[in-house]
């Protein structure tokens, strides 16, 4: 095998893996938000994602349990967060900062004994004949489930939204919910189904993080994930596709900084550091430029508290 | 011999309250088939509410609707939709950001594709006379055509009752007449039409029985078609209107105190309409109307007047001849402009500020309110008492925050706040839009009396009826171009309803300024 075409798979490997855990929180934002709810939780459920699904595998050893429990505690942070601005009207964007600082500290909890815990990482799937290949081998064949999950889930979201009549009632409702209401949609109900889900998509997030990309768990261990996710929707103005594109972007600058940091450049580290947000964020604004455009994708009623009235 | 059929729908003694009011006092109410029904009474008369009762938005504390005869309990729109009740919004209930098909499909039950609709539509606009195009924006249709959006979508369902709130206030008379043509020919296949609305004309021209209410009671019940518009305001208001009266045109000569010249900016809001060589002059002593559908480049103009957005040309508005499209609205209030905006609460008023508070914001530099940086609340609290009651504010007092205040009332408190800093030049955009009859007269009168005065007044409408109350010329503004002015007395409603359609003779607004003397 040619040593240049390894290298460059695992560069791009390495990317995918790192774009992952930030394609689920945004994917599952982006329905949020197209729904008219902010919730600037996501990093404290990605948090809590992480350490329920590492607590999950240290105990069963299964990783498909993992995944799943870590949904579920997502999904009921999520809840917790529909139940106080959607129940009681309480303020979105406040709600959604106390719910990340509540999963930073919670996690940090009841993850104590954790810490330095060895396991082993996700499995990757291997394909005999298909896997080995080189080059598109390993990045299109060789990697874990949830690398795999994301991608579908970019598409299956793009098809909902863009293609089914759900999709279309979830836009409705994020665009006008007064007038939702007066044809006689469920707003409330609509609502909190796609804070569950944005929650649920934010756990597996969580849960790439310390079961596949640095297999451990340490506190915060999200590092301001959960931020960048919340931006890459905006960027991407709501478009699954653009998203799963933002995601990569940031994933291949952070794996490139990380090679020239290795490789000693006379940069300080800070700097390189910074890279990937600020090239994620440059490239998405300058794509995105259209207002007209942005108008159209955006959710109008974005953060208002609604109350039908009658 | 068999009985007669039933109503269509029966009302029986609904009764309706919310906190602070009494909406609904026993209403009764019949439609039968084949009718165009008209509901008829002031803002406030408690026709909305019972509209929403029909229709399952909002339920009745007492009383009995009847559908066909039948005893029925409407819980919410779309089992108002199954029994056969469509209703078209004052409000559309539309979503910009999607497409006609889209829009129209979200208020159908049935699932069927996008394209299946498409066609669904194309068919049932073209033999109603309602052409539509299923795939264009919404936002990037005119009033008129959303509110085609919004009849296409409800007789899709084919309803037996069709509930139209309030649906010519944002149309031009051409409009109104092809609306009309289309609401006869469903009454004839046998349709009933609900129809509410206030102006009287209309209602005499399209409906074949009246139901009046007041205070949230039904006053009267009659053949608008025998009654004069007279009789009809009095049933409505309860007493005789006293119609604001224009004294004869003097003309005054002076330089125009208001100049616009070659304005031309693009507008800040994606959606918004560029302004294009916007070219008039406002003299003391006369009231320029401005007339045109809402949405053409209205907006921009207000903001481009007010000094909320500065023109890049310095020059292209003055004020008493001195360039002032560079200066922000503190320094043109300074040169003796008065504001008057369309958002009563938001723009005309701070809502959970007081009314005192609200005409310290605007008065405080010709009023003098302010000392030293101080506010002399003596001073604020006297001006506000002033205003009050000068213009028959109905509040409780100076403290009543601006919000508690109803359309009206607000609407004459800040004309008043206005008009009492004695401006030289006011601008007023929409000043009797949502106003009740009698606010709107007083409102149109103190807009004369201050004319009289020597003051210039710009007045942006979508309401022709009140420029020709009360303008001296007229200019129509469609897709951001202004048309030159025309003497009131020398056109027709028919010929600016025709310019705000967009038929005007493109060449005469050269950016020119016309002299009408």
């Amino acid at each position: 095998m040619i040593p240049e075409t390894d290298a460059l798979a695992a560069l791009l490997v390495a990317m995918m893996r790192a774009a992952t855990p930030l394609a689920f929180a945004a994917l599952g934002e982006l329905i949020t938000e197209k729904s008219g709810v902010l919730n600037l939780g996501v990093e404290g459920m990605m948090v809590m994602g992480a350490v329920s699904a590492f607590m999950v595998v240290v105990a069963t050893g299964n990783p498909a349990l993992a995944m799943l429990a870590a949904a579920v505690v997502g999904l009921l942070m999520a809840a917790l967060f529909g139940a106080l601005t959607l129940g009681l009207l309480t303020n979105q964007v406040a709600t959604g900062l106390a719910l990340t600082i509540f999963g930073i500290g919670l996690s940090a909890f009841i993850g104590q004994g954790y810490v330095g815990t060895p396991i082993e990482p996700l499995a990757r799937l291997s394909i005999p004949g298909l896997s080995t290949l080189p080059l598109i081998g390993p990045v299109l064949f060789g990697h874990d489930a949830m690398v795999y999950l994301s991608l579908a889930a970019a598409f299956g979201l793009w098809w909902f939204l863009t293609r089914t009549r759900a999709g279309l009632v979830l836009r409705a409702v994020g665009e006008n919910p007064a007038a939702a209401h007066s044809i006689g949609y469920p707003v409330r109900l609509i609502r909190f189904g796609a804070v569950l889900f944005g929650g649920a998509m934010c756990g597996l997030g969580g849960a790439y993080l310390s079961l596949a990309y640095t297999p451990m768990w340490v506190e915060e261990m999200t590092a301001g994930r959960g931020w960048i996710a919340l931006a890459l929707v905006v960027f991407a103005t709501w478009k699954p596709g653009r998203v799963l594109l933002g995601a990569y972007l940031f994933g291949g600058v952070t794996i490139v900084q990380l090679h020239i940091q290795g490789a000693g450049v006379a940069v300080p580290s800070q700097v390189l550091s910074m890279l990937p947000y600020l090239a994620t964020i440059l490239v998405l604004v300058l794509i995105s430029r259209d207002a007209t455009r942005i108008r159209l994708n955006a959710p109008a009623s974005i953060g208002k508290t609604f109350h039908p009235g009658g | 011999m068999t009985d007669a059929p039933p109503p269509r729908l029966e009302l029986r003694a609904i009764d309706k309250r919310y906190p602070g009011s009494h909406a609904n006092k026993t209403v009764s109410l019949a439609l039968g088939a084949g009718e165009i029904h008209a509901l008829l009474g002031e803002n406030g008369a408690g026709k909305s509410t019972l509209v929403k009762i029909i229709y399952g938005v909002a339920t009745a504390d007492s009383g009995e609707v009847l559908w066909h005869g039948q005893p029925v309990r409407v819980g919410s729109p779309a089992e108002a939709r199954r029994l056969g009740i469509g209703m078209v919004f004052q409000h559309f209930s539309l979503f910009d950001s999607l497409t006609v098909a889209e829009n129209v499909a979200l208020g159908l039950n049935a699932k069927e594709s996008l394209e299946v609709l498409s066609r669904r539509i194309v068919d049932l606009s073209t033999r109603y006379g309602l052409p539509l195009d299923p795939r264009r924006h919404v936002h990037d249709l005119s009033v008129g055509e959303r509110q085609r959006v919004e009849i296409v979508r409800c007789l899709l369902q084919d309803p037996k009752l069709l509930i139209m709130d309030e649906p010519t206030s944002v149309l031009t008379p051409q409009e109104v007449d092809k609306l009309f043509d289309t609401l006869r020919r469903l009454r004839d296949e046998g349709r009933t039409i609900l129809y509410i609305s206030h102006k009287l004309e209309e209602i005499r021209a399209l409906c074949d029985r009246a139901t009046v209410l007041r205070a949230g009671a039904v006053v009267a019940t009659c053949d608008p078609r025998q009654e004069s518009a007279r009789s009809l305001a009095r049933m409505m208001i309860g007493s005789d209107l006293v119609a604001a009266r224009r004294t004869a045109q003097e003309q005054r000569p002076g330089e125009p105190r208001l100049v616009v010249e070659n304005l031309s900016l693009s507008a800040s809001h994606p959606f918004g309409t560029d302004l294009e060589n916007v070219s008039f002059a406002v003299r003391p002593g006369e009231i320029f109307g401005i007339a045109g559908v809402a949405g053409n480049g209205q907006g921009e103009l207000m903001l481009a007047l007010s000094g909320e957005h500065r023109t890049p040309v310095h020059d292209a508005i003055r004020i008493d001849g001195r360039p002032v499209g560079r200066l922000g609205p503190r320094d043109r209030r300074d040169l003796g402009l008065g504001l008057v905006p369309e958002e009563r609460l938001g723009r005309g008023a701070v809502p959970d500020l007081s009314l005192a508070e609200n005409a310290l914001l605007s008065g405080y530099g010709r009023q003098s309110l302010v000392r030293r940086g101080m506010i002399r609340f003596s001073k604020v609290n006297d001006y506000a008492d002033r205003i009050i009651g000068a213009f028959n504010v109905i509040a409780h007092g100076r403290r009543a925050e601006a919000r508690s205040l109803s359309g009206g009332n607000l609407q004459k408190f800040i004309i008043g706040r206005e008009i009492l800093q004695n401006p030289r030049l006011l601008i007023c955009s929409q000043p009797t839009w949502g106003v009740d009859a009698g606010s709107a007269a007083a409102i149109h009168q103190a807009l004369l009396d201050l004319r009289e005065q020597g003051a210039a007044v710009l007045v942006i409408s979508q309401d022709l009826d009140e420029l020709f109350t009360i303008a001296d010329r007229i200019a129509v503004m469609s897709g951001g171009r202004l048309s030159s002015p025309r003497a009131a007395h020398d056109t027709s409603v028919e010929q600016v309803g025709l310019m705000m359609g967009g038929l005007f003779d493109l060449s005469d607004e050269a950016g020119v300024v016309h002299d009408p003397a």
